[in-house]
């Protein structure tokens, strides 16, 4: 069973049925005692809202996350659900989980803001969850900031808009990307099919 | 590299006599023409890598809405790229309904116009990104005082107006100035139809798409009058960051991919 978090910011509708689609058993869990008695084989933390409302709702999910991770549950933050997962963020004074060293800053002057398209990928590593995924395959993203990891070597993958920006962070079991898979067609299904796979 | 230019198919969605959803589309301003069942043509969208999808309720009746919001989310539920539902959005509640659906972003048109503090409140609770605010404009060639005029292709000059109810009422409001006030209130992006065009085939109206795309910051998205590949190409020179098309795409004049594939061939995307 895979956790998709519902922090009460917007529709899961998406999510749900992609991971479905790609032979996932989703869960929409809203209750955060919830969490602590699913015995749930991967988390979602879905991409919705702005930093501050996240973290706010999030919070009492903290517990529950932080057992999971440290017990080795894969782990998937998709668009603010990947700024959470760092320690902090430009957009917001509310701390993040710090489960990934670094910061959310806001995209550079010069460009539109917030990024809203198809952008296409850089890979840096070969990694399990970018498993099918090719250099220049494109993505759907909706952000206004986005994450500076402190180690670089936990970038998987980069994107370019007004900035090299990390689009795809990986930490042994926490994985992040910066996109929306569940909104990048087949590709993106191919993601969400990968990470299915380490649950 | 910056996001790349889009290709957004339009199911125009209304119910025949027997009370079943369809996708049709006018022709010529005039008679409906059935293109098909909405479910099946999103997923062949999909399946020829459109960029995103609209769908426009043009049913006329109130009575249909919990109707069409289940068709929204049968739509849903098979569209795995962006998904943009408008027609008949008037209220704080319409965007709960449709993004509630499974709608990603949400266009409003006329209720903009007779309620524009409505985009400042949904963007606020939703985010820009949620908000698509359509404008239909037709071209006025009358001394418009203080509107922007815009060189046409033949040199002369007017200014575009925008219309409501589908077109059907004047507003006197300049449709420049009417984007920028969008876009201040809060609007993610520019749905931009010109009614001198729509449904003609003699491609989109480009002097408007250029004069709008250059006095806004959102992306803008051409709709109405495409009828060839050269008219997409044409539209992404002069600035729009997304083309919308309906019957070329239903009635499989192109396909999205041959439309990539050509642009593409001109050193684009």
């Amino acid at each position: 069973m895979i956790a998709v978090i519902d922090y009460g910011m917007g529709n899961l509708r998406s999510i749900h049925n992609a991971l479905a689609k790609v032979g996932g058993n989703p869960v929409i869990i809203s209750d955060s005692n919830a969490l602590l008695d699913a015995d749930a084989d991967a988390v979602v933390i879905p991409g919705v809202g702005a930093f501050g409302d996240a973290m706010r709702n999030l919070a009492p999910f903290a517990d529950g996350l932080f057992d999971l991770v440290n017990s080795g549950t894969p782990l998937l933050g998709i668009c603010i659900g990947m700024q959470v997962l760092f320690e902090r963020s430009e957009e917001s004074d509310a701390a993040g989980f710090g489960l990934i060293r670094g910061d959310v800053v806001r995209l550079p002057d010069g460009v539109k803001i917030p990024q809203m398209g198809w952008n296409e990928l850089t890979l840096r590593s070969d990694t399990d969850l970018l498993a099918g995924i090719d250099d220049g395959d494109f993505f759907y993203f909706v952000h206004s900031y986005y994450c500076v990891p402190e180690d670089e070597r936990v970038i998987a993958a980069t994107t370019d808009y007004g900035v090299d920006m990390a689009a795809v962070v990986e930490m042994d079991n926490i994985h992040a990307v910066q996109f929306h898979p569940e909104k990048s067609s087949r590709k993106g299904l191919r993601i969400l099919k990968n990470f299915v796979e380490k649950s | 590299m910056m996001t790349t230019k889009r290709i957004i198919p339009c199911l125009d969605t209304t119910f025949d006599e027997s009370g079943k959803a369809v996708v049709v589309k006018g022709i010529e301003f005039e008679s409906l023409r059935y293109a098909g069942d909405p479910v099946e043509l999103a997923r062949r969208y999909v399946e020829q890598k459109a960029d995103e999808l609209v769908f426009l309720d043009i049913s006329a009746s109130t009575d249909d809405r919990a109707t069409m919001t289940d068709v929204i989310r049968r739509v849903a539920d098979v569209v795995t790229i962006p998904f943009c539902v408008g027609g008949g959005i008037a209220s704080f509640s319409d965007f709960e309904r449709v993004l509630g659906a499974g709608a990603d972003k949400v266009g409003i048109n006329t209720a903009a116009v007779k309620n524009p503090e409505l985009i400042k409140e949904v963007a606020g609770t939703f985010g820009s990104e949620k908000i698509v605010v359509a404008i239909d404009c037709k071209r006025r060639f009358e001394e418009g005082d203080g509107k922007t005029a815009v060189e046409l292709e033949d040199g002369r000059s007017a200014w575009y107006d925008v219309v409501i109810y589908g077109g059907k009422e004047l507003t006197g409001i300049d449709a420049i100035e009417w984007a920028q006030k969008m876009q201040d209130l809060g609007a993610g992006e520019i749905l931009l139809t010109s009614k001198d065009r729509d449904g003609t085939k003699d491609g989109y109206d480009i002097p408007v798409t250029k004069a709008i795309a250059e006095a806004v910051d959102i992306p803008v998205i051409a709709s109405g009058g495409v009828g060839t590949m050269d008219h997409i190409y044409d539209a992404f020179v002069n600035g729009a960051d997304a083309c919308l098309a309906a019957s070329i795409f239903h009635y499989e004049t192109y396909t999205v991919s041959e439309i990539k594939e050509y642009l593409r061939g001109r050193g684009m995307g």
